[in-house]
């Protein structure tokens, strides 16, 4: 009886909102606090943002656009892109964030993963994990938005990541991003299949059917959009209703 | 009109800009202090926390707080703790051995079951939206700070433990995470708790913050 979490997904270059195609060829979208405050009406169960260039400058540049958010915000938000050490986690859940989403720094240092969960908590620490497929059944994990290859094995290190102290996997399928054609489903079912922990589908979401693909065979705890909100294809409340059509539990939420 | 004020206690555990962003945009003028004065002085308290039980109190207990809040409690100053700040009032928890609470309601603080009534494993901790349902000894929310929620509206919870309280009448709503009824509002008087972040759970958690200022 769990719910499923529609959540939108805001990848962040310096000030704009952006979106690209396999986490490349970023193009600009708006402005994020719009587009922030829109779904948060629409009725979105949490945000997550992502610094999309902060791996390359070493450093998280969400601050302000965090701390603009936490005054009109109110649900959960996740932030990552360019976390390298708690400290960086403590500035950006101070700012407003509620978790942060790791990917790059934990690769480099998995005892960071420990460290994050000690100091704030597992549900704090997600685990963000980019992956490519190189085989049947098999995907390697990548960083630095896609670009670099890291040589391990997503569900080796979904589970060496989960021992570790991760709370939550944000799994973005590098192959499925930006083209919305649904969502790596043999992926997201391979990780589910592994882990306890909640798993956020993320990459592919193209129509409100994906969903229900992701989450019945994927199982899924929660999914993450983008492309599909940002084009304005369809609404979150409309999302929310062809998920309850189906049968898939989500939050009861009307539009005020 | 002259806004409601509210007083955020700071005692080290957890990000309080949510709480007190919450609250001003519902309204309110926020203090955020650890000051026993301040807080004796105030007409509204809320009691905010995240993360264990034995190191809350500790804190409390360093800052020479506990007598504070028991008697701005126990005075009639409206109180309301939120998540880890509404399992601290109660009796004792059982996290990590047992710890003393502020004792303002009677009962216990124990586990989320990791099992569920029908044997299945419960993921733990207790993350996400859920409905809210009015508790067994009640028929409606009506004089509660649940007044203008409808049953069956959602909110957000993120916890491994659970408050027990022993007096059904002190429940005031609950959730169901497995088939177990967890408290989400339990109160008595000025005081209230919710389980569930009302900061971070959408509209209905502003109309439950709108509800304690008024």
């Amino acid at each position: 009886m769990r719910k499923i979490r529609l959540i939108a997904r805001l990848d962040i270059k310096g000030p704009n909102l952006i979106k690209g195609v396999h986490l490349e060829g970023l193009r600009v979208i708006g402005s994020p606090s719009e587009y922030a405050q829109r779904y948060y009406r629409q009725g979105a169960d949490e945000l997550i943002y992502m610094d999309c260039v902060a791996s390359l400058y070493g450093r998280n540049n969400l601050s302000h656009i965090i701390e603009s958010a936490a005054q009109d915000v109110f649900v959960p938000i996740t932030v990552g892109g360019g976390i390298r050490s708690v400290d960086d986690a403590t500035h950006l859940l101070r700012c407003g964030a509620d978790k942060v989403a790791v990917n790059t720094a934990v690769v480099a240092n998995p005892n960071l993963i420990t460290d994050i969960a000690r100091r704030f908590g597992s549900q704090c620490m997600v685990l963000s994990i980019e992956a490519k497929q190189i085989a049947h059944e098999r995907w390697e994990v990548y960083t630095d938005n896609g670009r670099e290859r890291t040589g391990l094995d997503v569900i080796a290190w979904v589970k060496k990541a989960v021992s570790l102290g991760a709370g939550e996997i944000l799994l973005t399928s590098v192959d499925k991003e930006g083209t919305r054609k649904g969502f790596d489903i043999s992926l997201v079912k391979a990780v589910t299949q592994e882990v306890s922990v909640p798993v956020i589908a993320s990459g592919g979401m193209g129509k409100p059917e994906h969903l229900i693909e992701v989450v019945s065979e994927g199982a899924a705890d929660a999914v993450a959009m983008a492309d599909i909100l940002h084009y304005q294809c369809t609404t979150i409340g409309e999302i929310r209703r062809v998920a309850e059509l189906s049968g898939i539990e989500v939050r009861h939420y009307e539009i005020p | 009109m002259k806004s409601p004020e509210v007083t955020v206690i700071d005692y080290g555990v957890g990000n309080l800009l949510s709480v007190k962003r919450g609250l001003e945009y519902c309204g309110a003028e926020v203090y955020i202090t650890d000051r026993p004065g301040s807080i004796l002085a105030s007409s509204k308290v809320v009691l905010p926390g995240v993360g264990a039980f034995a190191n809350a109190m500790a804190e409390l207990e360093r800052l020479q707080l506990i007598e504070v809040i028991q008697e701005v409690a126990q005075r009639g100053t409206p109180f309301l703790g939120i998540c880890l700040g509404m399992q601290l009032l109660l009796d004792e928890s059982e996290e990590f051995g047992l710890t003393q609470g502020l004792g303002l309601i009677s009962g216990q603080v124990i586990p989320v079951p990791h099992i569920s009534t029908t044997g299945q494993p419960q993921k733990i901790p207790h993350i996400g939206w859920n409905n809210l349902v009015v508790s067994g000894n009640r028929l409606n929310w009506q004089n509660t700070i649940l007044e203008t929620v409808k049953p069956g509206e959602s909110t957000y919870f993120v916890h491994s433990f659970m408050a027990n309280p022993l007096d059904m009448n002190h429940r005031i709503a609950d959730c169901i995470y497995g088939g177990v009824s967890i408290s989400a509002v339990i109160g008595r008087d000025n005081i209230v708790g919710c389980q569930f972040h009302p900061e971070k759970s959408g509209e209905v958690g502003l109309k439950i913050l709108r509800q304690f200022l008024t």
